[in-house]
């Protein structure tokens, strides 16, 4: 989706091709908004947003 | 001292959110801030002045943070214009010192290539190396200004050594001012660059904060988690009630003090000097009313809410800084989502139980314009400080003192189930505008949860000051225009000489109150009442004193006027009545500082309107079923 403006938004904020994410916890209710772990940075992520971040298996950092 | 007549350079710091940006910005200016808002919008202008040790004067802008240049939130269109030189009304700056947090380098540096690509003259701070260099992360800070070609300063933004390496930078730059930091190529992907960058520059451990883990294990804990925000909103509550009542009281009997004083001690102190025909004139003229019963009552009515809000500003600032904020959102996020507001609207939400006004005010930290308007919708709902003397004047009246189910006080359960049903009708109303809106795009929460990090008092009182100086100067300057307005309408005209009834039912409110009675008998409410709902629209606990004024200059005789309010409300109004002025206070739309606040905040006469509009039609709607219901049940 090259002009979803929260896709490019979640690339500017590191989540490119490349990088480990380390889903860290979820919110009290329906187990939304999840916590995920880009290199240094936690961000609040819902579940629409996350499903947007598209993962590789690969070595754990 | 020469080069201080000089035009002083203009110098503006970007940088992320959570970069540590504003603490440094109050390092480097203290108290010199100017703080107003952007032309046309909300967004805060804060500019200082920093002298260099030269005697060289700058102008330094703090631009809102940025994640990116190309924004998703007003904040960062603003950023991103002014440095472009686009914004209206604002000169591109001269140069630009861009602030990293160096414990977060990943997300800054890019920022930092972005920002490089700008062609300005800049600086970079290499903020909190202190806890960087805690946590094991070692920054090569030479290697990292020779990748970048731009200088970069360590800077800790609590302690005074690190700006002043960052000013001699500055000043470095200022005497070069052409020194444009050199282009990336075209084509270059500032993530991979950024990753060059950090592996030529930083060594760091495998997990970046041990105590942060910790933290959020427990404070984002499903129960746990809710379970420390519960009590942590409690004892805001419990700190803004029991530490500002002493206040407040002195406050009260202080503004009291100065009223009467007004129309007894000045007035005889006048009368000494000038003589007493002047005193006589003095005592009966309308100038002493005015200053005693309009300005002073007016502007101690005001005041004293600014204990209250102080406290609560302080709980707030200190909450944000320490990193809380974020995780209170990312707690409630699913919930208010639900009924159409996201999980930053919590703490606006929570601060109009003071007052709506500093609540409206702080929904400038909702990116989201849609959620902004939808939290300033609602906050009026939210059952503010200025109705708990009408609730407990009329409680005391009406409701007897009585146990239900052995345990539980009726006038206590009554005042929760006037507080829960502002809380629920608030949930309905957003609801409701969430299914009636016509934008349906998705709109992101996408929240940073930054590093939990010890507040520090300097931006503490530095932020505290600032809300008060808003609160005193713009709703200051309403309040005390409608008091003195309120005082007209009900001094003016006078009683007839061959008057009748009291001087009131003369004046131009005592005939609006009579008027209005044809709208509001529905409702149960009386002539008094609808007098008392005028001056209590500049501020709703007014009500209670004006009530007790119109059943005071009502009263036939001194006797009746000597009365206390409560026995006197309780003989003459019935139950029906009492509930149903009970219940339109739940949604009393009429307050006019709000409206002002909801004017300013969303610059928009229409939003003001349609507030004012649902508000008021909800409050009948309740009243009118209330009572209604009431009387049938044999209440009226």
């Amino acid at each position: 989706m090259p002009n979803d403006a929260i896709a490019r938004r979640l690339r500017e904020l590191g989540f490119v091709a490349g990088e480990s994410v380390q889903l860290m916890a979820h919110g009290p209710i329906g187990a939304e908004p999840l916590l995920v772990q880009i290199g240094f940075t936690r961000f609040a992520l819902r579940r629409s947003e996350a499903a947007r971040v598209v993962l590789r298996e690969g070595a754990p950092a | 001292m020469t080069v201080a007549t000089a035009a002083p350079l203009r110098l503006a710091l970007i940088g992320n959110p959570n970069s540590g940006k504003t603490a440094l910005f109050n390092q480097l200016t203290g108290s010199r801030q100017k703080v107003a808002n952007y032309a046309g919008v909300t967004v805060e202008r804060k500019e200082g002045r920093l002298i260099a040790p030269s005697g060289r004067s700058y102008a330094l802008l703090d631009l809102p943070g940025a994640y990116s240049l190309t924004p998703s939130s007003l904040d960062e269109a603003i950023t991103r214009d002014l440095c472009r030189g686009f914004y209206p009304g604002e000169a591109t700056p001269d140069a630009l010192v861009c602030v990293i947090d160096a414990t977060n380098l990943r997300l800054h540096l890019r920022f930092v290539l972005e920002v490089r690509e700008l062609g300005l003259p800049m600086v970079v701070a290499l903020n909190m190396a202190d806890v960087a260099a805690r946590r094991g992360i070692r920054v090569d800070r030479a290697a990292l200004e020779q990748a970048l070609g731009v200088p970069v300063v360590e800077t800790v933004a609590v302690r005074h050594n690190g700006a002043k390496a960052l000013v001699e930078r500055i000043e470095a730059l200022g005497a070069s001012p052409h020194a444009v930091p050199p282009p990336l190529g075209a084509g270059a992907d500032l993530h991979t660059e950024t990753r060059r960058l950090l592996s030529l520059a930083v060594t760091m451990p495998a997990r970046t904060s041990r105590i942060d883990d910790a933290l959020d294990r427990w404070l984002l804990h499903p129960v746990f988690g809710l379970l420390a925000l519960a009590v942590i909103m409690f004892l805001i509550f419990q700190a803004v009630y029991a530490w500002a009542t002493p206040v407040m009281d002195l406050i009260d009997a202080g503004t009291a003090w100065l009223g009467e004083w007004v129309k007894t001690g000045m007035v005889d102190m006048l009368g000494s000097v000038f003589g007493e025909g002047f005193r006589t004139a003095l005592a009966d003229g309308p100038l002493v009313s005015l200053l005693g019963d309009g300005v002073i009552a007016g502007i101690g009515g005001v005041i004293v809410f600014l204990p209250q809000i102080l406290i609560l500003f302080a709980f707030i600032l200190a909450l944000e800084e320490s990193g809380y904020l974020p995780r209170a959102a990312f707690l409630l996020d699913r919930m208010m989502a639900a009924a159409g507001l996201s999980g930053r609207s919590f703490i606006p939400l929570l601060s109009s139980f003071a007052c709506a006004i500093p609540g409206i005010m702080s929904t400038r930290s909702i990116q989201d314009p849609r959620d902004r308007i939808a939290t300033i919708l609602v906050a009026p709902l939210m059952t503010c400080s200025a109705r708990l003397p009408v609730y407990a004047l009329l409680i005391g009246a009406f409701i007897p003192q009585q146990k239900v189910g052995g345990v539980f006080n009726l006038q206590g359960l009554v005042l929760f189930a006037l507080y829960m049903a502002g809380i629920l009708s608030a949930l309905m109303v957003s609801f409701v505008m969430k299914k009636w809106r016509r934008d349906k795009s998705e709109h992101a929460l996408l929240l940073e949860l930054p590093s939990y990090r010890m507040p520090h008092p300097r931006d503490l009182a530095i932020g505290l000051y600032e809300r008060a100086m808003i609160f005193l100067k713009r709703v200051g300057g309403i309040i005390l225009a409608l008091t003195i307005l309120l005082w007209f309408l009900l001094s003016f005209p006078g009683a007839p000489a061959d008057a009748t009834m009291p001087a009131i039912d003369y004046s131009f409110a005592g005939r609006i109150g009579h008027a209005l009675t044809a709208v509001f008998a529905p409702l149960g409410f009386n002539w008094q009442i609808c007098i008392a709902l005028i001056p209590g629209m500049a501020a709703r606990e007014v009500v209670v004193s004006s009530l007790a004024t119109v059943y005071a200059l009502s009263a036939a005789d001194d006797n009746a006027a000597a009365q206390a309010l409560s026995p006197i409300l309780a003989h003459t109004w019935s139950l029906a009545t009492a509930l149903s002025l009970l219940v339109w206070f739940i949604y009393a739309p009429q307050c006019l500082s709000t409206w002002a606040t909801i004017r300013r905040e969303t610059n928009s006469w229409k939003m003001m309107a349609v507030s004012a509009g649902y508000l008021f039609a909800l409050a009948y709607l309740a009243s009118f079923a209330t009572y209604q219901i009431a009387v049938a049940l044999g209440a009226g």
